[in-house]
């Protein structure tokens, strides 16, 4: 298992490094550049344009940079923003904890709904409530996020006064119960999605697991229904939906980017769509980064943690 | 019967009830999925009729009646720049459904072109697609389309729109045309293909490709699905087309700032979204049912 797991990871590194490898080139590549808006700004110079492209090292080729860049990461630097000239490190550090209240949250609620929901529609499966279920499923993944998140804005926050509009906190209001109520609408927009999908892998590989042999033999030997249902069942169905939510990781980091600009959420997906759009190369490559590694640790844990709960994996 | 037995294997599954009848038969099984059919032809036909559906145009100003509440002549009301809300969504259906579809359309040929090359060819070939596909998925997808906007200044034009979605849009679809054709190069058909002299391309494309169609029709439904989905997420984000181009995100982005005064703008582009996607999320649905496709 250490072996495996420490090849697994080898392998996630490289393609970590080939992710920001061709994301950099493409970035650099990419027609206009950071100092384009200055081009048609009569008031900065030509002259100004070339000291600052030199100040930035744009002078240099990107390749150049690129290793610039990346030895500076590996030694924890991760470049100063081109538009604040702040370290990247501590811009982030800022937004950090925003996001990951939010994630947390949605990821939380996620988990808190899907499982009964799921639970409930496969033992009563093809029921109104299955059928309910999973005809709300289609409509929540066929909802534009945003429009979903306009929805409540304008239903709960504007019309019922239920909860505020956006934001993260009032102004001098810290305590718990003001982020609860700023939290509530953010994170129902982000967890829905995977509420949705979640239960319904939970709900077919639960009616796999009960359509098996060692199931009918528990509930032959006169095991109570809970029993079989904790024991045989829901053990063996749980290493699929595990799998999912390591995959699903950053499909919440991206929508956490959606949802933070509906509601003026401020963390760090809002930072790197200001970023993208003032091409502010250190903080769209840190952005990269923190979103592929997500998906590539994502996919890393899902791989691991099938092979430590399913012993029927034999890893190599 | 003794004409039956001799007669070649074509006429003994009898006319008329071949995969596609039964198929359709199940198809109208899903009350759902015929629902999605009349909804998406609802949809579809009232985009390319609009010119005879409304006499507005979704572009011309109108400064005298901006923001109008709905009324018999504007049934949407008009938004902030006195555009007729109502020709806006049906015209912008214009966009959104060529966006999702063409792009479908690009997803899906290359997929089953790089999906059944490197099923049906194995050794390298197999290894180099299913490489690349590999590190394709390992890329955060809308993170590197957002970067690779960046080449079409920040907004994408429609036809680089449909190029950006239709390259991200095909990894899914490769594996599932690989395994697919794996299976079948196995079969007797195409050995007997061969061994009338018929080439790789032609086994590939005029003996396999039919009978691989069910799974990749309905990846296809999906595709259309996600590539309307992310068009209008992009839009949201500011990285999608140029916001004078009428499409449903564009709408919605555009209603934001009026949701308290004017909340129709929002609701409608909003509620034709969800109820295009959904109607394909049932033909998808339906479509794997009738198949009898195994979900992967």
């Amino acid at each position: 298992m250490g072996r495996y797991a420490a090849q697994r990871a080898a392998q996630a590194a490289v393609l970590l490094l080939l992710v920001s490898l061709v994301g950099y080139a493409m970035m650099s590549l990419a027609p206009g550049g950071p100092l384009a808006v200055y081009l048609h700004n009569p008031q900065v110079t030509p002259d100004r344009i070339d000291l600052l492209r030199q100040q930035l090292g744009l002078d240099r080729p990107w390749y150049l940079r690129y290793a610039g860049w990346l030895w500076g990461l590996l030694g924890g630097h991760w470049g100063y923003s081109y538009y604040t000239g702040r370290p990247v490190l501590s811009m982030i550090g800022e937004r950090l904890p925003a996001t990951v209240v939010l994630m947390l949250s949605a990821f939380a609620l996620a988990i808190v709904l899907a499982f009964p929901l799921g639970i409930l529609a496969a033992t009563h499966k093809y029921s109104w409530g299955d059928n309910l279920l999973s005809f709300g499923s289609f409509f929540v993944w066929a909802m534009p996020t945003f429009w979903f998140g306009l929805m409540l804005q304008m239903t709960l926050a504007v019309r019922w006064r239920l909860f505020p509009v956006a934001g993260i906190h009032e102004i001098g209001n810290g305590s718990a119960l003001d982020l609860l109520r700023h939290l509530a609408m953010p994170a129902v927009v982000l967890g829905v999605g995977s509420v949705a999908s979640w239960s319904r892998y939970l709900r077919s590989s639960l009616l796999e697991a009960l359509g098996q042999d060692y199931v009918r033999t528990a509930q032959a030997k006169g095991l109570p229904r809970a029993r079989v249902l904790n024991h045989h069942v829901l053990r063996n169905s749980l290493i699929p939906v595990i799998t999912i939510m390591g995959l699903d990781l950053h499909v919440l980091f991206s929508g956490a980017v959606i949802t933070e600009s509906i509601f003026g959420w401020p963390g760090m997906g809002r930072l790197f769509l200001s970023a993208l759009n003032n091409r502010d190369y250190p903080l769209q490559m840190a952005g990269l980064m923190i979103s592929g590694a997500l998906l590539i640790g994502g996919n890393l844990l899902a791989d691991l943690a099938y092979a430590a709960l399913d012993p029927r994996v034999r890893y190599r | 019967m003794a004409e039956d037995l001799l007669a070649p294997a074509g006429s003994i599954a009898s006319p008329g009830r071949g995969l596609s009848q039964i198929a359709w038969a199940r198809f109208r099984r899903h009350r759902m999925a015929v629902f999605g059919i009349a909804v998406l032809v609802a949809v579809a036909g009232s985009a390319l009729a609009a010119p005879w559906i409304t006499p507005y145009s979704p572009i011309t100003l109108d400064a005298d009646h901006s923001l109008a509440p709905p009324s018999p002549q504007h049934p949407l009301g008009t938004d902030d720049l006195g555009r007729d809300e109502f020709a806006r969504v049906i015209y912008g259906g214009r966009v959104s459904l060529l966006v999702g579809f063409t792009a479908m359309a690009l997803g899906t040929g290359i997929g089953v072109v790089l999906g059944s090359a490197a099923g049906y060819l194995g050794g390298w070939v197999d290894t180099l697609v299913m490489r690349f596909v590999d590190l394709m998925l390992s890329f955060p997808a809308i993170f590197l389309l957002l970067i690779l906007l960046n080449w079409t200044g920040g907004r994408a034009p429609v036809l680089m729109m449909i190029a950006y979605l239709g390259v991200f849009g095909w990894t899914g679809l490769a594996r599932i045309v690989r395994a697919e054709y794996l299976v079948l190069r196995e079969r007797e058909f195409v050995e007997e293909a061969r061994a009338m002299g018929a080439g790789s391309r032609r086994i590939i494309f005029r003996h396999v490709l039919p009978n691989a169609m069910a799974p990749i029709l309905v990846q296809a439904a999906f595709a259309v699905a996600g590539a309307i989905l992310a068009e209008a997420a992009l839009d949201f984000l500011g990285f999608g087309l140029p916001p004078e181009i009428p499409t449903w995100g564009n709408l919605l982005t555009q209603a934001e700032d009026y949701i308290t005064t004017n909340p129709v703008l929002a609701v409608a582009p909003g509620v034709v979204i969800t109820l295009t996607v959904v109607a394909v999320f049932f033909i998808g649905d339906a479509l794997r049912d009738a198949f009898d496709v195994r979900s992967r």
